[in-house]
């Protein structure tokens, strides 16, 4: 993949200098190692998910009951965020509100210097990827370490994420190796000796090297899976025991996480810790889910002294303002949209140009970022509405809905909300040959008569129909065959055999 | 303005569209779901939080509480243990027949001394048997979350089937949200390569779980609701 390419963790306000999708795409799809990785890893999670979800049977009702307690909350969002900030003060934490990725990286970096260290552990969280929060800290001259493996993974190789759950899922084993050897030297403890390809060595280099930065960190970074309004507990679900140790041995923990993780209750949680581990790893349950209410009294001294939760919206309310669009919102981030698409299987997480890849990105990113820019309006378009993300969304997201939805918007314009203003976009440009191809077809459409003579002419020259469409349809037939044209009209055929009951043609 | 004004204003302008709706939370949901998955006598549900333990490769026992410390004391032996973990509650019968040196959980130990501890022994809160999960609520017997963190070989002992539930929804019923809450499910482990589970990353990479049977003082958790189904499905096995 390019690396020239700049990377769109930053500020909504900023449009990504990312190429389209079909050119970020192309490059990927040649390369035949990435498409070798990607096609093992997502079958594999395809099958074992299907069946964690087989064993319980009321996956229905848990994903009709997830849908609704998170539209709930989202149709009662400054209630919920209210009760939030209240519960996690009474609890002994700080709430502090970043209206976009700017504002929340400049609390965070105060914080961090604030307790005068130069460095921190991190738990692998989108939301901080989604808002650099790493460049903003080396800028302020502290180093972040990720510590989920797939993290580290891209963090070692001067990478960016490409997937929700594993974000170096574009590498292979024996890649990892590699990087590992050649870079884990150059922040810490360097591999072992020897190693080798086998994943239960690579897991054993990355204890080991990560050992020496938990047990001396005074700060840790996370983000959250949920929190919940009534008691401001936060829940942070993982496999690896990275999370644990960022979440209880730092002195200062600091949590950012999007206004769209609260939910109203206690209880709901049994619905997202029964559909969240099957849907995301396939598992009944993840090793460890960590939940905590604000800091513990001096007495029990469990965990960090101090602890801060930043409550992030950039783009989230523009989000929420489009009626259609604001599902997206449900969201778990669970990855199974990913896991099962056929496009993000052949074009690799980093073609949609952001943190949030995939089905679930391509509705994501143009809401949280606007669609002004080429990647943004592109996104909508990296799809082919099979529709098989909607089926394993947990929350029942309808994303080719969605997508729908966001194309007419790229193609039409019209009123959306950004940074909490309403404007009007305007179209965009390079559809002016599919607005044509639209209004040309509501013109024949709305009159018969032309229809049934462009129909027969059609089938009488189909000899000569061409392969690919000449001029501006040419973008669009470079990736699709064009239909066959049958040898007669269907109306014709029906009203010759009288709808079929005359068998003889 | 201040960005909290900011924040709230957006939401409620980009809510505009929605109506007015008081209905209370406890209506608005269709909570149409089953509180556990199958029928189990208490005996069944141990049984299945064994095999789901044993499924994500915790290494499970089983003793009457009269054998509970001299398995403990073979636990640690076998592991070759010099030092224990001693959270301040923990019975102090169970580690009567060990001879490794215990070490107390304080406020003032640094995480670097307790990476020179070998194991750790605990209770716990609840166990779940259809996830295979058992629960640390930061109780006397159980200890701060880092000593079952830190140190790579973590003994926890189940009372069965008083401490048993069958399903997370009966689990969180169970427990209090204000206390800091560890869900382990089998010793850590990570899918990030190839998406494929591997054991053993960093968090301890044995985890021996003992049910023990036959004590009639239940300890923290004492509701005798063993999770029955309240909703049967004929029969059918969840979580294996």
């Amino acid at each position: 993949m390019s690396t020239t390419t700049t990377f769109v963790g930053m500020p909504a306000s900023a449009p990504p200098a990312h190429p389209a999708f079909p050119q970020a795409a192309r490059e990927a799809v040649r390369d035949a190692r990435l498409r070798g990785t990607l096609r093992h890893a997502t079958h594999t999670i395809r099958a074992k998910r299907a069946a964690a979800v087989a064993e319980v049977s009321d996956w229905a009702a848990l994903r009709e009951a997830g849908r609704q307690i998170k539209d709930h909350t989202l149709r009662h969002l400054d209630r919920y965020l209210v009760q939030v900030e209240q519960a996690v003060t009474a609890a002994g934490g700080t709430v502090h509100w970043a209206a976009d990725a700017a504002e929340a990286n400049r609390i965070v970096t105060d914080l961090v210097k604030a307790t005068g260290e130069s460095e921190v552990v991190k738990v692998k969280s989108m939301t901080t990827q989604e808002i650099g929060l790493n460049e903003a800290l080396e800028a302020a001259g502290i180093r972040a370490y990720e510590t989920d493996l797939a993290e580290l993974i891209v963090q070692l190789a001067h990478d960016r994420p490409s997937h929700i759950l594993v974000p170096a899922i574009h590498r292979n084993r024996g890649e990892i190796r590699d990087i590992f050897r050649s870079e884990m030297g150059e922040w810490g403890r360097p591999a072992p000796e020897g190693l080798t390809d086998e994943p239960a060595e690579l897991a054993e280099a990355a204890r080991l090297h990560l050992r020496e930065k938990f047990l001396r960190a005074r700060v840790g970074i996370s983000g959250a899976n949920f929190m919940v309004a009534e008691t401001g507990t936060l829940v942070v679900v993982e496999s690896e025991g990275n999370g644990r140790m960022c979440l209880t041995l730092p002195e200062t923990l600091i949590s950012v996480v999007g206004i769209e993780k609260v939910v109203p209750t206690w209880r709901d949680l049994e619905v997202f810790l029964q559909t969240l581990p099957r849907s995301s790893t396939a598992e009944r349950m993840n090793p460890y889910t960590s939940l905590w209410t604000g800091t513990t009294n001096s007495a029990t001294a469990d965990g960090p002294r101090e602890f801060h939760l930043v409550l992030l919206d950039n783009g989230r309310t523009d989000a929420l303002a489009d009626t259609v669009g604001r599902q997206a919102l449900r969201c778990i981030r669970c990855s199974a949209c990913l896991n099962v698409c056929p496009v993000y299987e052949r074009a690799g997480g980093h073609a949609y140009g952001s943190v949030y890849p995939g089905p679930i990105g391509a509705i994501l990113s143009p809401q949280l970022r606007g669609t002004a820019s080429g990647i943004d309006a592109s996104l909508p378009y990296a799809s082919s509405l099979c529709g098989a993300c909607y089926e394993v969304c947990p929350v029942a997201i309808d994303i080719p809905e969605v997508l729908v939805h966001l194309r007419e918007r790229v193609v039409q314009g019209g009123e959306a909300v950004r940074q909490g203003n309403r404007v009007v976009l305007r179209p965009a440009r390079g559809h002016a040959a599919e607005r044509a191809a639209m209004r040309a077809a509501r013109w024949a459409l709305t009159r018969p008569g032309v229809l049934r003579a462009g129909q027969r002419l059609a089938a009488r020259s189909r000899r000569f129909a061409p392969r690919t469409l000449p001029g501006p349809g040419r973008a669009w037939t470079d990736s699709r065959d064009l239909p066959p044209l049958p040898a007669e009209p269907f109306r014709d055929w029906w009203q010759r055999t009288r709808g079929g009951k005359d068998t003889a043609r | 303005m201040n960005s909290r004004e900011r924040i709230l204003g957006r939401v409620r302008r980009a809510l505009a569209d929605v109506p007015h709706d008081d209905t209370p939370y406890e209506r608005a949901v269709d909570r149409g779901y089953l509180r556990a998955h199958g029928e189990r006598s208490a005996e069944e549900t141990v049984e299945l939080l064994a095999e789901n333990l044993a499924d994500y490769r915790a290494v499970v026992h089983r003793c009457a509480a009269d054998g509970l410390p001299s398995l403990i004391a073979r636990l640690l032996a076998r592991r070759g243990t010099r030092s224990v973990l001693v959270p301040p509650g923990l019975d102090a019968d169970w580690l009567s027949a060990t001879g490794a040196a215990r070490v107390p959980d304080r406020a003032e130990s640094t995480p670097h001394e307790l990476d020179r501890v070998d194991s750790v022994v605990t209770g716990c809160a609840v166990a779940i048997a259809e996830t295979g999960t058992i629960v640390l609520d930061g109780s006397p017997d159980q200890g701060r979350r880092r000593i079952t963190l830190v140190p790579d070989h973590h003994v926890c002992v189940v009372r069965v089937p008083d401490q048993v539930v069958a399903s997370v929804p009966l689990a969180l019923e169970r427990l209090d949200p204000a206390r800091p809450l560890t869900w382990i499910s089998g010793p850590s482990a990570t899918s990030d390569i190839e998406l494929d589970r591997v054991e053993g990353v960093h968090g301890p990479r044995t985890l021996e779980v003992v049910l023990v049977t036959g004590r009639a003082d239940a300890g923290a958790a004492g509701r005798k609701d063993t999770g029955t189904a309240e909703r049967p499905d004929g029969g059918r096995r969840a979580g294996g």
